[in-house]
């Protein structure tokens, strides 16, 4: 089963880096993964849905939160949590199908975003189910390309975030924070 | 004072001034106490090397950059202190790798300083460039690399404090060229702010109380204890507590010192060459209060039948390390010393009455530890006609009365020395133990005796892995590092031969060390004393001789070459299913 990994993190160079690498060290594929900033510059927010063995998923999420520039991470597989992904898809219409497929499109919540003789662009956005169906749908309609944008999942659960106090720096400097 | 309020309007900053990167770079070395360090010049470290030709630091130049952070590490594991070494870029940088995966695995504070080609060439294929930043990310607690002279002092101090603090680990820096020649302004940095970087240190107070109610319920209790109690530096505690308690208290390769080698509480070291007495231990005991250790498979042989009736009570300063391989009964995140300070506190607030005491149990639960312990103690073997590894041993303890610092190489040596040399103290002991790497045990040592000046230093190598080392000879002379370097040598790369005759059917293969360089000439070439023993009646006085000379000394022994360390649990087996000599093995009363 694919867990998802919700992550906070500095954005800083190479931390990205460091999360992946504790997956692709056991040879782990990532079915998705986005990353983008938060209110907070400093900070990016990061999901990653892969397939840990079921055994190891607690280990995983440990050595995540000990790396230097991950705040927490969390397992959010079978926490409280909404999940979405964005796909946008580009159909070859005929003017015979536009209506129909204008029609579906509705039908799946999508927006064109783009409309031409040759076709349209078209947004859609929910679960990655609901997703693979529309997609399955609009194919029966003609060539089509697509891009997913991987999922994006927040947690329905407000969980303390500790962060670490200031120390001072040198070597007469105790290790104690400072309060 | 604040600290935030001093960061936040500067008042007390000194003025800035204007230093190359070079000098901001050693300035924040002194500033974290570092009075030495281990490397190799190269290219883009020149203008660092030209900043120290008036620098007090010490720079120590060893012969090769894995010895640099070998050495970086004995420094550390004999003084606590973080060790530092250097090396240019590319395969400067890649030289140190080794060592610093050692430092990973055995948890011991390291900083390595490298450097990068000028940072504007980073990604062109330049000159000795190598991806050091991405090589080292998974050979390090954490990395760095520096494009800028602003972030240079800051990103120094928070590289000691995360290679010393928490479970302490190796920390890479990498320069550019440009930082080191580049001019910048200088300001002491006076706080480091590492908002995702958790430290874990008390210790939760309501489960320390539920492992003093498990450790007073318990009937056949035992301490296993670790390298996280060196790291900590909690022999104190621990010595009060297992005296207080009275448990017999087993230790790891990583934990020998942690309780002096002759205390009665201490059975021995258990695994796949411990002994009897600790292996039986575990497998009989009820509680396992488990300090600072991983339960690493070397330790634990086959883990589904490691100490099946034992609860587990697991102080750890690393999360991640609680229930990765042995399920928990009882977690507590945090720095040992203070754990077991609090744990012996409440352990006598929560004493019991005398009839809760379990008594009977517990002095029946000694005689049997003591009887495993007088049924199949950890005698060396000796001989009239050859020399036994494990004699040498016995030969370095009587010397060395449990005051000497012994750094050891990997192989059957190893096993034969955490065996046989006891030790009064921490930080005495230096071995490979996670990582296993040969040509450890040489430059190891020469970190050491920089780090412990007044102390009498072993470096006991197997000549395999003395063979790995034999460049820092050069290093050894030219401080007059009166190292005593005991060479046991078998002929072989012991250890794989033991392996290839118990389970490969005896086909020795690509294990010969036929050739071995004549050691007094060997020694000689370098301007120190050797000399070649092969006879029991000789290692005694050759050993004295070697101690007494104020230089280095470089002793080869000619040991027995085909015997095999014993006791051992086979791969795969239980700890109780040792095999305790060959090929007799014991079967265990239930
Ligand atoms: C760098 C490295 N290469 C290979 C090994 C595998 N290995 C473990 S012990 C050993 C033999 C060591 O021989 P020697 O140094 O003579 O010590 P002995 O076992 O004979 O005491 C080898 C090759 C290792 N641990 N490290
Ligand atoms: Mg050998």
């Amino acid at each position: 089963m694919l867990q998802t990994i919700s992550l906070l993190m500095e954005n800083k160079p190479g931390a990205l880096m460091r999360v992946t690498n504790l997956l692709s060290q056991r040879l782990y594929n990532i079915e998705s993964l986005t990353v983008a900033r938060t209110l907070d510059p400093t900070l990016s927010r990061m999901t990653i849905v892969v397939d840990v063995d079921s055994t190891l998923r607690r280990q995983v999420i440990k050595q995540m939160n000990r790396l230097v520039n991950v705040l927490q991470a969390t397992d959010l597989t079978e926490a409280p949590a909404v999940s979405r992904e964005m796909v946008l898809l580009r159909i070859r219409v005929t003017m015979e199908t536009r209506t129909a497929i204008l029609k579906e499109a509705e039908i799946f919540d999508a927006r064109v975003v783009d409309s031409s003789v040759e076709g349209f662009a078209i947004e859609a956005t929910g679960d990655p189910e609901k997703l693979n169906e529309f997609i399955d749908v609009m194919r029966a309609y003609g060539e089509i390309e697509v891009t997913r944008s991987g999922m994006v999942a927040v947690s329905l659960e407000a969980k303390k975030l500790k962060l670490s106090a200031p120390v001072p720096a040198g070597a007469e400097a105790s290790l104690q924070p400072v309060r | 004072m604040s600290l935030q309020l001093k960061l936040g309007n500067g008042e007390n900053q000194q003025m800035p001034t204007l230093m190359s990167g070079a000098k901001i770079l050693l300035e924040c070395l002194v500033r974290e106490g570092v009075d030495c360090i281990f490397g190799y010049p190269g290219g883009v470290t020149l203008p660092l090397y030209d900043a120290m030709y008036d620098h007090p630091i010490r720079h120590v130049l060893v012969r090769h950059e894995q010895n640099a952070s070998f050495a970086a590490e004995g420094y550390a594991r004999a003084t606590g202190n973080v060790g530092v070494c250097c090396s240019t870029s590319g395969p400067g940088a890649t030289n140190l790798i080794t060592g610093l995966v050692d430092a990973l695995m055995d948890s011991i504070p390291v900083v390595a300083i490298t450097g990068q080609v000028t940072s504007k060439l980073i990604g062109s294929d330049a000159f000795q460039e190598a991806d050091t930043f991405g090589i080292t990310r998974s050979c390090t607690k954490h990395n760095f690399l520096v494009k800028n002279i602003a972030d240079l002092p800051q990103v120094v101090h928070e590289a000691f404090y995360i290679a010393k603090s928490g479970r302490p680990g190796p920390v890479l820096v990498d320069i550019t060229k440009d930082v080191f020649s580049g001019q910048g302004q200088y300001a002491p940095v006076s706080a480091i702010h590492l908002p995702g970087y958790k430290v874990f240190t008390e210790g939760h107070t309501g489960q320390i109380r539920r492992a003093a109610q498990m450790i007073w319920e318990a009937e056949r209790p035992l301490v296993f204890g670790g390298g996280g109690l060196v790291a900590s530096g909690a022999s104190a505690e621990l010595r009060e507590l297992v005296e207080y308690l009275d448990v017999p208290a087993v230790l790891t390769l990583m934990g020998l010192g942690a309780l002096p080698s002759t205390h009665r509480n201490f059975i021995s070291m258990p695994g796949m060459h411990g002994g009897y007495a600790a292996n039986m231990a575990l497998s009989n005991a009820d509680l396992l209060i488990a300090l600072g250790v991983r339960f690493d498979d070397r330790v634990t042989g086959r883990l589904s039948a490691f100490a099946p009736h034992a609860k587990v009570i697991h102080v750890d300063i690393d999360p991640a390390e609680i229930g990765k391989n042995r399920a928990v009964d009882l977690p507590i995140v945090g720095d040992l010393k203070r754990v077991i300070g609090k744990l012996a506190k409440v352990a006598k607030e929560l004493e019991p009455s005398e009839s809760g005491k379990n008594r009977a149990a517990r002095a029946a639960w000694w005689g049997q530890v003591r009887s495993w312990q007088e049924a199949h103690p950890l005698v060396p073997a000796t001989s009239t006609s050859e020399i036994k590894p494990q004699h040498v041993m016995r030969e370095i303890d009587r010397i060395s009365c449990g005051e000497a610092l012994v750094a050891v190489d990997v192989g059957q040596h190893q096993m034969w020395a955490a065996q046989f040399i006891r030790f009064n103290g921490p930080r005495q002991w230096m071995a490979s133990g996670g990582l296993g790497s040969m040509g450890f045990g040489l430059p190891n040592a020469i970190g050491v005796q920089f780090g412990r000046p007044d102390k009498l230093v072993f470096a006991v190598v197997g000549d395999g892995g003395f063979q790995m080392s034999i460049p820092e000879l050069s290093t050894i002379a030219s401080y007059g590092l009166p190292i005593k370097i005991v060479v046991v040598n078998n002929g072989y790369l012991g250890m794989v031969r033991q392996w290839q005759e118990l389970f490969y059917n005896n086909r020795i293969c690509a294990v010969e060390l036929d050739v071995f360089p004549e050691a007094e000439k060997l020694a000689a070439a370098y301007g120190f004393k050797g000399r070649t023993v092969d006879r029991v009646e000789h290692l005694s006085s050759a050993l004295e001789e070697a101690v007494k000379e104020p230089g280095p000394y470089l002793l080869n022994v000619r040991v027995s070459p085909t015997e095999n360390v014993y006791p051992m649990v086979p791969a795969g087996a239980a700890l109780n299913e040792m095999v305790l000599e060959p090929p007799r093995p014991v079967t265990v009363p239930k």
